[in-house]
């Protein structure tokens, strides 16, 4: 509070390291926290920095990676989709019951994909039409298509899914997991998205302030059902790289995966309060939380420590934003 | 020193990163006077406001209260201090009722522990009742029209015996009937030798109710004197470097014109409106003037389509507009600048350049994709053109004044290339000096072959600004007014139903 006062009255003296980071973009200063925090855990454990951990990390994140990118979308929209854990499951489910049933491998990914923008629309119309809160409508959803994903499967793990499905997950290209490349596709894919289209313009244009929006002769209905309808294509996508990865359908899968989409995604800078956010901030946020796991595990942290630890980080991560703002302000 | 002071500013300064809001002001509040205090937005009234409300920490000088130096460290201590403020936006609690607003915070409990809910209410309507604003305590403050929220507001600092209160701009919002009930409520405060701060852009308020006026430009005191030792030229020169003649005037009016740009006949959404027509021509400005609550901001975002009509229909160039949603209006060429231009304008925490392409990212994207260099170009253009202060066009919306933002709204229709712009009063919320350029704006429009609604509930600006004016009252048309007979008088009789004129005179339109 008192380096506060002093800092507005003479700009000139405000401490170093605050102004480095006031000056620096924020997704800037998130690549910068994180090679840090991978320099900091090579030098703690030798079994950080190997070939096999990394690609290891990689391919763990890569799922969560694939449906925080989806829940960026929402956010910045002024939204949120509590569903996609669920979703996530349910579209890797099906996906696998496809498989085992003889469908093949493509049209089972189709569908397995289609369902799951299936209920992204079901989740935007219940939203705009139903005029129920984000918050209330996916979380029905995260109820409902957890249902679903026991019933279809009743409750049990699928398997004997074709070979080529479940190598897709062990392959590396040039040195990195196929998966990584599905996410990093879907990056480069949001990215386009966000900055130059002109769907990406009119959700932080609903976000920022959706009666503008909508005055300005901006579709509202669509706009909303898009955002949900990428997030639920996001889940799929990811539980389609699960499945392949566990080499299994497992109809609990994704639990929790909503939270550190979430936590992803504001780590990252996005607001809640819609309007805000960056596809690599999202990237890098869910890299740091996945980092944090991994590097705790190798110093053999309790897993419950972290996990408090990855809550406090979130939180503080919100806060640090905050004030900044209220800096600028 | 004879003069017993209630408040004594003495050397405040106050600076933000970049500004310097506040050069060693001093200002003086004595027990029964009415200090007005007016300067062009940015010239530092609200952040010296704030300082003595406790909202902001002076960077150096002292405030005295009754002679004796206080510390204001917040707003709670402010209240304390029995320092009371009404500002632009209302600051109550919605979904209570005014009752419990009045006493939030400290209800009162019998011994049972249950709020006495007899006396909360029975206290409060004796108030409200007293001051002659005509509410009830029981009803919930989001059922209130703005009008009577700031009422309710004022009453609540009344109530709690405040010995300075502020008051920051506080008929923005309402209609001449309730500005009087208003100035009562002052004058009463007044004789009972309340300190009263008075903050208005409306220059012939602080004539009417102030008797001191202090004027501040760019953070400096230029002068405090007593009302009437000034006249309104002198004291907008003080404040702007400009005279007061310049301000509501055209530089061209339109006499005879031709071609009919915009058609409304008989457009109604009951109950808020009925048959409501009217023709606008190009190069023509037409104003719509009633008091709050006529009906008049209804009308024009139903011509728009932000709000569907039961029945009527609505015309642009002949081409009829199907009214559904604001895209159809937006096609035929129809802008509007709302009236809340942060709430309905703007969206205020994106970029200026974002803003302003807002309407028009389908005219400049293939596939889907912007044309970045489009986008950048479009912005340059009007910022250049308008005049936007900003240091670049990626700075938010939300960093510029009001005047800038209001230009950014204007930029966003222009981008579009809309014919027909609507202004909902535009002019709120804006200083002096951005006020001139708004009315610059609109000859250029004109120029341009434009044609404007302009809805204001300032006479002064309406009838220097309209070449006919639409009087509504209570969603009916009660007769158009042309420039030639245009008086306060006939517009405000009109707008209070004391006349009624022929209503056959808007289909002669």
């Amino acid at each position: 509070m008192v380096e506060k006062t002093k800092s507005e009255s003479k700009p000139g003296s405000a401490g170093l390291g605050r102004r480095v980071i006031a000056a620096l973009p924020k997704e800037a200063t998130l690549i910068l926290i994180f090679v840090v925090f991978c320099i900091v855990l090579s030098i703690l454990t030798p079994r950080f920095f190997t070939v096999q951990n990394l690609r290891n990390l990689v391919r763990q994140t890569a799922t969560i990676g694939v449906v925080s990118l989806g829940m960026t979308y929402v956010i910045i929209s002024g939204g949120i989709d509590l569903s996609v854990g669920s979703v996530l499951a349910f579209a890797g489910i099906s996906g696998a019951l496809l498989m085992v049933g003889g469908t093949p491998i493509v049209l089972a990914v189709i569908v397995a994909l289609a369902l799951g923008a299936l209920l992204g629309l079901v989740n935007g119309i219940a939203i705009h039409e139903g005029r129920v809160p984000p918050f209330v409508a996916t979380l029905g959803m995260m109820t409902a298509a957890r249902g679903l994903t026991m019933l279809v499967s009743g409750a049990r793990m699928v398997t004997g899914l074709p070979r080529p499905f479940v190598q897709f997950a062990q392959i590396t290209i040039v040195g990195l997991p196929a998966l990584f490349f599905v996410w990093l596709l879907l990056i480069i894919a949001s990215i386009m998205v966000t900055q130059f289209s002109r769907f990406g313009r009119n959700v932080f244009a609903i976000g920022s302030n959706r009666e503008a929006a909508r005055l300005s002769g901006i579709n509202i209905r669509l706009n909303t059902y898009g955002v949900y309808m990428v997030s639920g294509f996001m889940a799929a996508v990811g539980g389609l790289m699960m499945t392949s990865r566990l080499a299994n359908g497992v109809p609990t899968a994704g639990q929790m995966y909503e939270l550190d989409a979430i936590a992803a995604a504001v780590v990252g800078g996005a607001s809640l309060m819609g309007g805000e956010g960056t596809i690599i901030g999202t990237v890098v946020g869910a890299m740091i939380i996945a980092t944090i796991r991994n590097g705790g595990n190798l110093l053999g942290v309790n897993p419950f420590v972290l996990q408090v630890l990855i809550g406090v980080l979130v939180v503080v991560a919100v806060m640090i934003d905050q004030m900044n703002k209220g800096r600028s302000e | 020193m004879s003069v017993k002071h209630l408040v004594q500013m003495k050397k405040i300064s106050k600076g933000f990163p970049g500004v310097q809001a506040l050069d060693q002001v001093d200002f003086d509040l004595e027990p029964g006077q009415v200090h007005g205090l007016v300067g062009e937005n940015g010239a530092g009234k609200s952040t010296l406001i704030k300082i003595l409300m406790g909202a902001y920490k002076a960077d150096a000088g002292q405030i005295l209260l009754d002679g004796e130096e206080v510390e204001i460290r917040n707003p709670i201590e402010a209240k304390r201090l029995k320092l009371g403020a009404v500002y632009q936006d209302i600051t109550l609690a919605p979904e209570l009722s005014v009752g419990e607003n009045f006493f939030l915070g400290k209800l009162p409990r019998s011994l049972t522990g249950l709020v006495k809910w007899a006396k909360v209410h029975g206290e409060t309507q004796t108030f409200l009742d007293e001051l002659g604003i005509q509410v009830s305590s029981r009803s919930p403050v989001r059922r209130l029209s703005p009008a009577q929220q700031e009422m309710v507001t004022i009453a609540k600092i009344v109530y709690e015996g405040s010995r300075v209160v502020v008051f920051d701009e506080p008929t923005a919002l309402l209609a001449n009937e309730e500005t009087e009930q208003l100035f009562d409520i002052i004058r009463r405060l007044r004789d009972a030798g309340t300190g009263i701060i008075y903050i208005s852009h409306r220059l012939e308020e602080i004539f009417e109710i102030c008797d001191t006026v202090t004027v501040l430009k760019d953070g400096r005191r230029v002068v405090t004197c007593p009302v009437e030792e000034i006249d309104s030229d002198t004291l907008v020169n003080r404040m702007v470097g400009r005279n007061l003649e310049d301000m509501f005037v055209r530089q061209t009016y339109q006499s005879a014109e031709d071609e009919v740009l915009l058609e409304v006949s008989a457009l109604t959404r009951q109950p808020v409106f009925e048959d409501i027509s009217f023709r606008v021509h190009r190069g023509e400005v037409f104003g719509l003037f009633g008091l709050v609550g006529s009906g008049r901001t209804e009308i024009v975002r139903s011509l728009f389509g932000a709000e569907k009509p039961d029945s009527g229909s609505v015309s642009v160039e002949g081409a009829a507009v199907h009214i559904t949603t604001p895209a159809a209006g937006i096609r035929h060429g129809i802008g509007l600048v709302p009236e809340n231009r942060k709430e309905a304008g703007l969206a205020t925490g994106l970029a200026v350049d974002f803003n302003i392409n807002l309407a028009s990212y389908d005219n400049i994207s293939r596939l889907g994709f912007i044309d970045g260099l489009a986008e950048r170009r479009r912005a340059d253009k009007y910022v250049k053109d308008l005049r936007i202060k900003t240091p670049t066009v990626r700075q938010a919306v939300k960093k510029l004044s009001g005047g800038n933002q209001q230009k950014v709204v204007i930029s966003k229709w222009l981008c579009r290339q809309s014919k027909v712009f609507i202004f909902d009063e535009p002019t709120t919320g804006v200083d002096v000096g951005a006020k001139v350029e708004i009315y610059r704006l609109l000859d250029e429009l004109l120029q341009r072959g434009a044609a404007i609604v302009f809805i204001s509930s300032y006479l002064p600006e309406i009838m220097g600004i309209a070449d006919r004016i639409l009087v509504i009252r209570e969603g009916r048309s009660m007769g158009l007014v042309e420039r030639a007979q245009f008086s306060e008088e006939r517009l405000l009789r009109l707008a209070s139903g004391l006349e009624a004129e022929a209503r056959t005179a808007n289909s002669t339109a």
